[in-house]
């Protein structure tokens, strides 16, 4: 009997008995749509957590000194001899702090960094409006400012704020830049600070050393021999492996994505249980329907067919099943998952791959589950089923 | 031709054995056309069974057209079935599902026949039959005896030469019954070796042969005139 036959009886079936089909498909709908959506919750969050990482700078490494001393911090000096070491591109000694920003009779308190000119190209900043910081500004310690767009936005509206002066803590410093908008990162938000010079840092908040340096290796490929270079000078600095930390961004991605990764599986998992569960009502719907149909097992064996068309009959009906719940499956998980990330604000990402995986999955799940009472009914006596009532 | 030499159906229930067939001989020629009658559990479906290749039998040897069949395994026995043997229910057995022409294509499918020229030849077997009009009905929206006919054009739709009737009037009106005789006396006529199983001698008598069976053994075989 041909394959087409088979599937379009099959779709008769489905058809004739609507509400039972709707159930037995159920466990698969169920399952693959909990699939998809889990998976893109998983997915979602490693592409947005890795997005942000990356936009902290690309083959990035940091420096934090966790001394309380003075004498365990670093200079400025210090920092730019590592310089002459290979491999490093960029350095960008950061000194943080909190600051209470003022214009006009609007008062705002955000964190301040004090950065030099290659923080710009290091921590991957772009300026929308203005200007940067410039080697001179360092050098001299200018009292100029670049704010990130949620101070401006508070501080001035829709208004462009360069060429304004602002007051931190009560000294005046001009409005030299306006930094684009970044979003937020996993060491707080990028859009919530103000930049000046290094050196006025170090006057404005009375602090002595850095304690903080962001360095952009040349490549990839040197971003572990500068972490090496830079832990032995640290070592050689301190005695101390505990007084410092390095980080290395591809370290951090390749372990949150290690993380998102297990998260991810385990979520399809928890999903593909249930997948596994609608297996089993279609297994069930199906030896039902090899007992009521009993009579035409006989009639068709009587008339010539073999096992192989009867098992191929009623496999092909759990494959109808199963990949009928599994469409539905999709388009009620590629829903799901939009409408979770337009009502959650979560970021989901359906990929082609877990579409196909669940599917596919749908697929083993008929085969699987349809063999045995496919099997059973190819394996009925004819004269017995037609004695059937 | 078909040729059964020394044929027994033993059913074992417990300690008791049951010969539904007891050493069974009998010889049908190509184009005859036989009726087997018997009373009730005297063995008629069980020798159906056995000429029709559905059972094979305990004991004995079956040859169809000069080959051995009491031995062959279930799928080949299936194939010998589509080939050989048109069968004719008392219950019509058509699928409630598929069309009168769905139902008559069916043992064509198995076949492995191409769907054009299964197509042309269940149209042509449904239009022998008489319902050519009704070829895209359900079987419950046909009468008993529209149903009988389609299960002849499903029978005949695949050229075999035997066909095997068990009871076929005997869910049927004593006018669609009359109907139905006559269009497998017919087949009879065209060519067909009609094996014709009944309880009732009025349709027995319309047979050129009819052989008596009791208790799974043949009491009588004669030529009637
Ligand atoms: N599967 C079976 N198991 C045990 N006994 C059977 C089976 N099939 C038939 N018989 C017995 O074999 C005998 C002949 O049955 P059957 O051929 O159906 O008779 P008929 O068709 O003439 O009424 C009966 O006594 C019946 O009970
Ligand atoms: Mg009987």
């Amino acid at each position: 009997m041909g394959v087409w036959q088979i599937i379009k009886l099959a779709i008769a079936g489905i058809k004739a008995n609507k509400m039972r089909s709707f159930l037995t498909m159920l466990g698969v709908i169920i399952g693959v749509a909990a699939v998809i959506v889990l998976v893109s919750i998983g997915e979602g969050a490693s592409k947005s957590v890795t997005a942000r990482i990356e936009g902290m700078g690309s083959n990035l490494i940091s420096v934090t000194m966790r001394g309380s001393q003075s004498s365990a911090l670093l200079t400025y000096e210090e920092v730019q001899q590592w310089k002459e070491r290979a491999g490093i591109l960029g350095l960008a000694p950061v000194i943080n702090g909190n600051v209470s920003v003022k214009y006009g009779s609007n008062t705002y308190d955000t964190s301040l960094e004090g950065v030099n000119e290659e923080y710009r190209q290091v921590r991957n900043h772009t300026v929308q409006a203005g200007r940067f910081i410039l080697p001179m500004d360092v050098s001299l310690r200018q009292k100029v400012v670049l704010l990130g767009t949620e101070v401006a936005a508070e501080l001035f509206g829709n208004m462009n704020p360069v060429g304004e002066t602002v007051k931190l803590n009560g000294t005046n410093f001009k409005v030299v830049g306006l930094l684009e908008e970044k979003g937020s990162e996993s060491m707080g938000s990028n859009d919530d600070k103000v930049l000046i010079p290094l050196t006025t840092a170090e006057r404005l908040l009375n602090s002595k050393g850095i304690r903080s340096v962001y360095i952009q290796a040349e490549s990839a490929e040197m971003v572990d021999p500068v972490v090496a270079q830079l832990d032995n000078i640290l070592y050689r600095k301190t005695n101390d492996a505990e007084s410092y930390r390095v980080f290395n961004q591809a370290e951090m991605l390749s372990t949150v994505n290690e993380v998102t990764g297990t998260f991810t599986a385990m979520l399809g998992g928890i999903a593909a249980i249930s997948l596994l569960v609608g297996g089993i009502g279609i297994m069930n719907i199906m030896l039902v329907s090899v007992t009521e149909r009993t009579r035409e097992i006989g009639i068709r064996k009587a008339i010539g067919a073999k096992r192989k068309d009867i098992l191929r009959q009623f496999l092909i009906e759990a494959l109808v099943v199963s990949s009928s719940g599994g469409i539905i499956g999709i388009i009620l998980g590629i829903g799901g998952a939009n409408l979770l990330g337009s009502v959650m604000s979560m970021e989901t990402v359906v990929s082609i791959k877990v579409m196909a995986l669940a599917f596919g999955f749908s697929l083993f799940i008929g085969i699987v589950f349809g063999l045995y009472p496919a099997n059973k009914a190819a394996k009925l006596n004819p004269i017995e089923a037609l004695r059937f009532e | 031709m078909i040729k059964l030499v020394d044929i027994s159906k033993l059913y074992h229930t417990g300690s008791v054995t049951l010969a539904a067939l007891n050493k069974v001989n009998l010889e049908i020629k190509n184009g005859e056309m036989i009726a087997i009658i018997g009373p009730s559990g005297s063995g008629k479906s069980t020798l159906m069974n056995m000429i029709g290749c559905l059972d094979v039998p305990s004991e004995g040897r079956y040859l169809l057209e000069e080959r051995e069949v009491s031995r062959l395994k279930e799928d080949d026995l299936s194939e010998i079935r589509n080939k050989k043997i048109g069968f004719i229910f008392q219950s019509f057995n058509l699928l409630p599902k598929l069309t009168a022409l769905e139902n008559v294509e069916l043992p064509l499918i198995y076949r492995g026949m191409p769907a054009a020229e299964r197509r042309q030849r269940s149209v042509e077997a449904l239009h022998m039959v008489g319902l050519s009009d009704r070829m895209y009905h359900k079987p419950t929206e046909l009468s008993g005896g529209q149903q009988q006919r389609v299960a002849i054009a499903r029978a005949l739709a695949g050229d075999p030469p035997v066909i095997l009737a068990d009871e076929p009037t005997g869910n049927l009106d004593s006018r669609s019954g009359v109907e139905v005789m006559e269009i497998i006396r017919n087949l009879n006529e065209n060519g067909k070796t009609v094996i014709l199983i009944t309880h009732d001698m009025e349709i027995a008598r319309q047979a050129k042969r009819v052989i008596r069976i009791q208790d799974g053994s043949i009491v009588s075989d004669e030529e009637v005139a």
